[in-house]
């Protein structure tokens, strides 16, 4: 059972590795692909993430917890992180003065 | 259940090239640096699923935390790097 | 600060570091342990004037709690707005469903680490990015269009206010 859930956690972490990908490439300017580097950031990370740590955890013992915790701590410091890389992208792209795109 | 994470993994790298070509030809630098670390991400994912194909996760996880943190690294520095060059602002003009 | 509050925080931070030593290590013998004590004091001895920022116990113990019941939300935001993120950026015409503009706001949140809080759940959730903030809680944010920048400040200003009041 809990390896049925984690298979879905996985594949739906791809979809959304997907969708942040294909939005990196159709959105019109730099400012707005960063929403989509946010979604593979952030959503994508997460489910795929929590879908291999209950993989890991389907075998109970104390190393797959240390493993399993592990892995929230790597995702605990990439949510700490990503916004910090975003932030300083975007201030970088501001100070070079790239103007926003907007609708006509 | 095997089956799954190699499907997984081979799916996963082939995405990874999508933000490749956004890395590639993005008119600006920092577009660049975005596919980057979007790829780095990615990549955290990879290793622990290679991991579990070679059965030994326990290893993977401290690659993958390291590659975390490299990738944190390298887009925050190469960022404020560019910000003082005269070379990003040209290329967007043209 | 007062000896006092100074032990606490130190035992604290030297609680947090040794926790961390002993997922990261997963050993539990003897001597893992002892190489754990000697560098969690290493660390504090050096960054001491970094990382014992701790003032008093119950309001610590008061943010904690307040964590643990924001992030669970927060995570839902997530989900949330990922979800809302599908259609844009599938849609055919996609020029036509976006509108990113910069908007201003004022937060209500005057604390440090409650702003710093504040700007990092922004730009987490997936349509709103966080491209400037300061002392006085003007915030400058980059939304991608009219539903992501009607949202805020919103319930997320509210929860972390809460959070942060004193």
């Amino acid at each position: 059972m809990t390896v049925y859930i984690s298979g879905l956690l996985i594949v739906g972490g791809l979809f959304f590795f997907l969708i942040g990908s294909i939005g990196m490439i159709r959105l019109p300017d730099f400012y707005s692909r960063l929403h989509a580097a946010g979604i593979i950031d952030t959503m994508g990370l997460l489910l795929s993430m929590s879908g291999l740590a209950l993989l890991i955890l389907s075998d109970f013992n104390l190393g797959n917890i240390l493993s399993a915790l592990k892995i929230i701590l790597i995702v605990v410091f990439i949510y700490l992180t990503s916004p910090t890389a975003t932030h300083a992208i975007v201030d970088a792209g501001i100070r070079a003065g790239l103007k926003p795109w907007s609708k006509k | 259940m095997d089956n799954l994470i190699l499907y997984s993994a081979i799916v996963l790298a082939i995405l990874m090239a999508i933000p490749l070509y956004r890395a590639v030809i993005g008119p600006t630098v920092l577009d660049r640096f975005m596919g980057v670390s979007a790829i780095g991400t990615q990549t955290t994912v990879l290793l622990i699923m290679i991991g579990f194909m070679y059965h030994r996760v326990d290893m993977f996880i401290d690659i993958a935390l390291a590659y975390a943190l490299l990738n944190f690294i390298s887009v925050l520095a190469a960022s404020r790097y560019f910000h003082k060059q005269k070379g990003l602002t040209e290329e967007i003009k043209s | 600060m007062k000896t006092q509050q100074r032990k606490t925080s130190f035992f604290l931070t030297f609680f947090i570091l040794f926790l961390f030593w002993v997922i990261f290590s997963g050993k539990f013998d003897s001597f893992h342990l002892s190489l754990g004590v000697i560098s969690c004091f290493l660390v504090i001895w050096i960054t001491s004037d970094l990382l014992l920022v701790t003032p008093d116990m119950a309001k610590f113990i008061r943010l904690f709690m307040g964590f643990t019941l924001y992030i669970p939300w927060l995570i839902w935001q997530i989900v949330l707005s990922s979800i809302h993120m599908i259609p844009i950026i599938l849609s055919p015409e996609i020029e036509k469903k976006i509108n990113p503009r910069i908007i201003k706001i004022k937060s209500r949140v005057r604390d440090e680490v409650g702003l710093v809080t504040f700007a990092n759940s922004i730009t987490l959730t997936p349509g709103t990015i966080t491209v400037a903030a300061n002392i006085h809680g003007d915030m400058t944010i980059h939304a991608i269009d009219d539903e992501c920048a009607a949202s805020l400040p919103g319930d997320m200003g509210e929860k972390i206010a809460k959070l942060f009041a004193d």
